[in-house]
């Protein structure tokens, strides 16, 4: 029977990950993904599952890369600096051909940053992250639903391509409170698991392993590597669109910002601009097709992330000269707000700004929202 | 129906908690609620705000540019956010531990003395509440009834002995206005 | 005719590639003789570091994953928890145990992990050429060290069975030393030892091989023995720091 709860979306993933049928969680604290952790320690015992906090985010990596070359599913969380320490694991992982599911709850950054949202981790998990020629599947949540609904895909992600699969989210999706329904209704597939390490009872015994000598050999995992990516691309590209169809104007944007978006897609034609919006929800595949076709069709673009333009980069590049692409960000653990960036979108239609009543001290027109 | 509230005060405060609760009696009565938190680097004694948004819509951006309505329960917090209230919009003042803001005639202005309030009822941690009940009062954007049942599923369990305190301090806010 | 000896069961056809008179042939072969003698080869999981032995996977024929530099015993924590059934161990130099990896095995030991680890202290990086180790005794020369490691500038080698016995957690810590045919016998006894308290359920176990590098150390290899006996006892002395 369907549930309706009201969660943080950190505690979203966790449901997720136990209707996923999850079994291994490994941790190690850090804001603002601590509730994940402190869920998954009750609910992954009550489930039959493993719990363990781990010494350090390596070791965290390296146990799921342990459980999971058991056969097993399983996952860890953590945040911007956390995440960076898991890259080296992540990239064994990827070379192994193992699945498992990472959730990178993104901070304010570089460096130590701040516990605030960010979305400059953009680039370290679409063009891979650590050493080597590997990419993560990716895929961006914007509600507290999608916390809850895409872990269970992200663990058919894995299991399908045999390749890690990253949760990519911010601070305010991990930590907002929305209503979810728990309805655990997913399809169960069976993903036979044959060169699992898990004693090699009745066959011969198996090797997982990134380690080839031999150029060749190495080659040839490459080789197969890019063709996963290459299959991920043609059946995996998910994304959603608001009015893009007249509109003049498409945002781009994943996550939060994009839910601020969609409201400013609504303002900017109750004021009769004709403005749509892209949200990538598979960020690695890109939606690059589907840009590259808007763009034949004249749309002009504004990308919005709270970085200094990640993933603008992906989306010049799916446009190829074809189309205008703007950019607009904010770092720090700033969030744009909706007025911002309808002035953003007002000023690309040669309008002038509008301001919230607090800036109101210039003679223009005051926002609405 | 669609109200975007920001409530701010100091870490302690129980800012954060007057915000779960609409939004939890809010999910209880059938609407469409986001909350979420800003906290100060410290654990304790820092700055607490949070935003809720409260709609029978479909609620897109989380953030708020400007919210209709504010709920400040410190000074710090009441000169940060006061100018981001939107035109014609409602400005709740903890005078107890605040002066309530001549710069905003356009609003609606209430100043209330929670901290004493709660005090006569038991104890100044409930100002939160008094708070709450008055807002409550004020806009309706849910029940008072709907706060109160959703107390015990909010409130951590080793607060539950605080709820009779609670409820009588949410029912005085509402009383006054 | 009668057949006295044979290839154990638990190695490949493989010919191992380690240079002459190294010990990790004959700690390989040990290990994989006590899977099949205690008969766990089929429910054995291993994993290998980074390292020389980084080849172990070639030669063993139970199931065995190839871990990232000093991850090992979080790898090996990852595959016990999941499926606790089944025997896992964890085969590491002291490069990989005792310098890259030393949060993992302390943390695992304190944990308790049920987790066998041979741990093989040469006193030097063999595989990348000879370098200094975390257990490179003073006055040692090594690449990184040419005129010998100076305690002022390098600090001083790490006794990793006398540092994990102060836990709690770990059940079963031997230093052994595979120098005479005495010395093999007692290794052989320890391995098997640390596998058989997985089996009991006990907890973590760990055998410190002290060993050689003929190659590096420019040494014969009885030579290496000799330096085992006469130096590398001194500082990392034989025998049982816990066993419970």
């Amino acid at each position: 029977m369907a549930k309706r709860k009201l969660l943080k979306g950190n505690v979203g993933l966790c449901y997720g990950a136990i209707a996923a049928r999850c079994n291994a969680f490994f941790g190690y604290p850090i804001t603002p993904q601590n509730e994940v952790p402190e869920y998954m320690s009750e609910l992954m015992p009550a489930n039959g599952g493993v719990f363990i906090q781990a010494e350090s985010e390596l070791a965290a990596i390296n146990m799921v890369y342990g459980a999971a070359a058991a056969g097993k599913r399983a996952m860890t969380s953590s945040s911007s600096p956390g995440i960076s320490l898991k890259q080296e694991g992540i990239s064994y992982i990827a070379a192994s051909e193992l699945p498992c599911v990472i959730v990178n709850v993104q901070r304010g950054g570089p460096g130590l940053g701040n516990t605030l949202p960010g979305q400059a981790d953009y680039f370290q998990a679409v063009k891979g992250g650590g050493h080597g020629d590997y990419r993560l599947l990716t895929l961006a949540p914007w509600s507290v639903q999608d916390c809850y609904d895409f872990m269970p895909m992200a663990f058919d992600l894995a299991d399908k391509y045999r390749n890690p699969v990253m949760i990519l989210m911010d601070a305010i999706i991990g930590q907002m409170l929305e209503q979810v329904d728990l309805h655990n209704d997913f399809p169960v597939t069976d993903f036979p698991k044959p060169w699992a390490t898990n004693g090699a009872k009745s066959r011969t015994h198996n090797i997982v392993n990134s380690l080839w000598i031999d150029p060749d050999v190495m080659e040839e995992l490459n080789n197969r590597l890019k063709a996963k990516y290459e299959m991920a691309q043609r059946e995996e590209t998910r994304f959603q669109e608001f009015y893009t169809k007249d509109a003049e104007l498409v945002l781009v944007a994943y996550g939060c910002p994009a839910r601020i978006c969609r409201t400013v897609v609504d303002l900017a034609r109750e004021e009769g601009m004709r403005v749509g919006l892209l949200r990538p929800i598979t960020l690695y595949p890109f939606p690059s097709q589907q840009i590259a076709a808007l763009a034949q069709n004249g749309k002009r673009f504004m990308v919005v992330e709270m970085s200094q333009g990640q993933m603008v980069e992906d989306v010049r590049l799916a446009v190829n000269g074809m189309a205008d692409v703007a950019f607009y960000g904010r770092t720090g653990g700033i969030v744009p707000n909706p007025t911002e960036i309808l002035n953003e979108v007002r000023a690309s239609f040669g309008k002038p700004p509008v301001v919230s009543y607090y800036q109101n001290t210039a003679p223009c027109k005051e926002a609405t929202n | 129906m669609h109200q975007e509230i920001r409530i701010a005060g100091m870490g302690g405060q129980g800012i954060m908690i007057i915000g779960q609760l609409l939004a939890h009696a809010t999910v209880l009565e059938g609407s469409n609620v986001v909350w979420f938190p800003t906290y100060g680097p410290e654990t304790r004694g820092g700055t607490a705000e949070c935003t809720v948004i409260v709609s029978s819509e479909e609620i897109g951006s989380p953030v708020s540019s400007s919210p209709h309505a504010l709920i400040a329960l410190d000074q710090l917090l009441l000169d940060k956010f006061a100018q981001s209230v939107r035109r014609e919009g409602l400005i709740m003042v903890n005078s107890s531990l605040a002066k309530a803001p001549d710069y905003r005639d356009d609003c609606q202005i209430v100043a209330l003395p929670a901290n004493d309030i709660a005090e006569e009822l038991g104890s100044s941690k409930a100002a939160n509440m008094v708070m709450l009940g008055a807002y409550v009062q004020i806009v309706k954007p849910v029940s008072l009834d709907s706060i109160i049942e959703c107390m015990t599923e909010v409130l951590p369990p080793h607060n539950h002995r605080f709820i009779p305190l609670n409820k009588a301090a949410l029912e005085k806010g509402a009383q006054l206005v | 005719m009668e057949k006295v000896f044979e290839r154990t069961k638990g190695l490949t056809d493989t010919e191992f590639g380690y240079c002459p008179g190294c010990h990790h042939s004959v700690l390989h072969r040990m290990v994989a003789e006590t899977l099949e003698e205690l008969d766990i080869l089929d429910k054995t999981v291993g994993v290998c570091p980074v390292g020389c032995a980084v080849f172990m996977y070639e030669y063993m024929s139970c199931d065995i994953i190839e871990a990232a530099h000093g991850r090992a015993p979080a790898v090996a924590t990852g595959v016990k928890r999941v499926i606790p059934d089944r025997i896992v161990f964890s085969y590491q130099g002291d490069g990989d145990l005792a310098s890259i990896g030393t949060a993992e095995i302390v943390h695992a030991a304190a944990r308790g992990e049920n987790i066998s680890v041979i741990f093989i202290n040469n006193t030097t990086y063999g595989m990348t050429g000879g370098q200094m180790a975390p257990t490179t005794l003073i006055n040692q020369k090594t690449t990184t060290c040419p005129t010998g490691r100076n305690p002022a500038v390098n600090g001083y080698p790490i006794r990793v069975c006398e540092m994990l016995a102060t836990l709690d957690g770990p059940s079963y810590i031997e230093r052994v030393c595979p120098t005479s045919p005495a010395g093999f016998a007692k290794t052989k006894k320890a391995i098997r030892h640390a596998f058989e308290n997985q089996i009991a359920g006990k907890g973590f176990s760990l055998v410190e091989v002290l060993s050689n590098c003929p190659t590096h150390l420019r040494m014969t290899p009885i030579e290496t023995y000799r330096r085992i006996d006469e130096e590398m006892t001194k500082v990392f002395p034989p025998g049982v720091f816990l066993d419970r």
